[in-house]
């Protein structure tokens, strides 16, 4: 069971504010959520191979030379700030 | 025309019977006249549609047609689309207007398809009902009262509805083949690294796959052929031939062998499901196959393991929204950290959230192993059950979902019974296998059931082939919702 400080802290990880109903209310759901997760943690898969991928393929290998265009302009003419070609975010150095 | 498949559709513009600006115009007009208490469209742009229209029509004037040329297609609101607003069903995307095509959206302009419309979805592929869309839920053209499914909630009920010929879907846990069975239509998710994920929201990479959904086998087959395909962009994509699926339908099912596991038909199945599915493969014997049971003996394991792995990978690809390079970003805040979470806080919306707490916390320091790599062992588990099956046997055959669509808001407050209403679907996206959902009857309420065909690895012209070969036989696939008949 997550304690309400756990809970706390894994909001803080994932960079989520939650309101203290939101936090009573995603401690309950998630603790449910484990509670289904837990019959898979019972199950002994000892010398099992883990499968992080449906391909057993090698990850493919390309030339070392740049292939992306420059798209500066269009991307940061979706960006909430920018100025000077940068994006613009509050200040982190004093 | 609405319920013309897209061969019949090229055939009316290649014998001028009709233009691609007509039947453009023809199709807004059932969304416009029919389609307004489905929700089934996030973002709809005539102006853009009918320039498509008008460059297709000359192209087939030209005589350069190819079997999509002109033809409308919606497109699950998941794939990036240049100049298209592009919001995952999210309010952290509610204004990104794409930079750039994803490589299925390329290859639908390449073969001169319309681009109908950005069809609504669960925010970020997340949900089994479409009621988890910040753009409001879906609604069910056999039943308004009734959800449509989800996440391509959208795409299956535009295509019931006969308000678009056909559309595109992505499939991370059955969001293509349970929404199909939910509304009664065909839907394709095909073998993992068949179709290029490039330009596609991520949700769970290694699970997720681009699909389609179509009135018959015969228009998934025509779909496939388009969006299949090696695109280096996608590090996944797998380098080998397309088949040439609309040319191998007929090859029939004679000998062929159904493998029907011996866990699907259990107390988890509602009666009305269990027995259209039954007739459908009493259906497929009388046709020339046979069956054989066949065991998956782990696949009870397969949604507690996806509910570690899947929220697992979307923590982590959803980590992207900051408020820094698109997407929303929240007015107040304090400093850069504050920014980030209230950004993300306004912006996601609570399945989201919760998908991202549950797989921030698998992935924390000191749960990895009982956690993460448990499930990645089990996934090596339920694949290996598929594997040892199809020693035996050709396709399996079973249900998609194990009742009929329920109704919006019965389980919208209960995460835990929604995900495990996925028992049919995610572990073929665990494996990675490619499966499909045609209609196969009607259960309780007058609700569509769909039956689930899953291929072995990259033999989605087999299942094809079957479903076609079924649909020749029935007409499940032809039943209309009720309101939406009339031309």
């Amino acid at each position: 069971m997550l304690s309400e400080e756990q809970v706390a802290r894994i909001a803080e990880l994932a960079r989520l504010e939650l309101t203290p109903a939101e936090a009573l209310a995603v401690r309950e759901q998630l603790n449910g959520i484990l509670a289904m997760i837990d019959e898979m943690k019972a199950v002994d898969t000892t010398g099992i191979e883990p499968m992080s991928h449906p391909q057993s393929a090698m990850q493919r290998l390309r030339e070392d030379r740049a292939t992306e265009p420059d798209r500066r302009e269009a991307f940061q003419a979706i960006a909430p700030a920018t100025e000077d070609g940068l994006y613009l975010v509050p200040k982190v150095i004093e | 025309m609405h319920n013309r498949t897209l061969k019949e559709l090229a055939e009316a513009l290649a014998t001028k019977e009709t233009s691609s600006v007509e039947m453009t115009r023809y199709f807004l007009g059932r969304i416009e006249k029919l389609g307004k208490p489905l929700n089934a469209f996030i973002t709809l742009d005539e102006e853009r549609s009918l320039a498509q229209a008008r460059a297709a029509d000359l192209r087939i004037a030209r005589g350069e047609a190819g079997p999509l040329t002109g033809i409308p297609i919606a497109h699950k609101d998941l794939f990036c689309a240049k100049g298209w607003r592009t919001t995952a069903g999210s309010r952290i995307l509610a204004n990104f207007v794409s930079p750039y095509d994803a490589h299925v959206i390329e290859r639908f302009g390449e073969a001169g398809a319309v681009f109908l419309g950005k069809a609504n979805m669960d925010e970020f592929a997340m949900g089994s009902s479409n009621e988890n869309s910040h753009f409001g839920p879906v609604r069910n053209p056999w039943d308004l009262a009734a959800v449509p499914g989800g996440s391509s909630g959208g795409s299956a009920a535009a295509v019931a509805a006969r308000i678009a010929p056909a559309a595109t879907g992505t499939d991370t846990g059955g969001s293509i083949r349970q929404p199909a069975s939910f509304v009664g239509v065909s839907g394709l998710r095909p073998t993992y690294g068949r179709v290029s994920r490039y330009g596609i929201v991520a949700f769970a990479s290694s699970l997720d796959q681009a699909g389609a959904l179509g009135k018959t086998a015969g228009d998934l087959a025509i779909l496939l052929k388009a969006m299949a395909g090696f695109d280096a962009r996608d590090s996944t994509s797998a380098e080998r031939p397309v088949e040439d699926y609309p040319a191998m339908l007929g090859s029939g099912v004679k000998g062929l062998r159904i493998g029907v596991p011996r866990e699907y038909f259990s107390k988890d199945l509602a009666p009305d499901v269990a027995a259209p599915v039954r007739s459908a493969i009493d259906e497929f014997v009388k046709l020339g196959a046979k069956v054989v049971e066949v065991g998956l003996p782990n696949q009870h394991l397969s949604v507690p393991a996806y509910y570690v792995i899947a929220p697992a990978e979307a923590s982590s690809n959803l980590s992207r929204y900051d408020g820094v390079r698109y997407g929303h970003r929240a007015a107040g805040f304090t400093d850069l950290r504050d920014m980030y979470r209230k950004t993300r806080a306004e912006g996601f919306g609570a399945e989201a959230k919760r998908r991202i707490l549950v797989g921030t916390y698998v992935l924390s320091h000191g749960y990895y192993d009982a956690y993460y790599l448990q499930a990645q062992k089990i996934r090596r588990l339920v694949a290996n059950d598929f594997a040892a099956a199809f020693l035996e046997c050709d396709l399996i055959m079973g249900p998609v979902a194990p009742s009929v669509a329920f109704d919006i808001g019965a389980k919208a407050n209960d995460a835990v019974q929604m995900y495990l209403a996925d028992l049919y679907t995610i572990p073929i996206n665990l494996a990675g296998l490619p499966g499909l959902s045609i209609p196969c009857g009607f259960g309780a309420k007058g609700r569509p059931v769909g039956l689930q065909v899953v291929g072995n690895y990259f033999d989605e012209a087999r299942m094809l082939a079957a479903a076609h070969a079924f649909q020749q036989a029935t007409d499940w696939h032809a039943r209309i919702p009720p309101g939406f008949e009339k031309e």
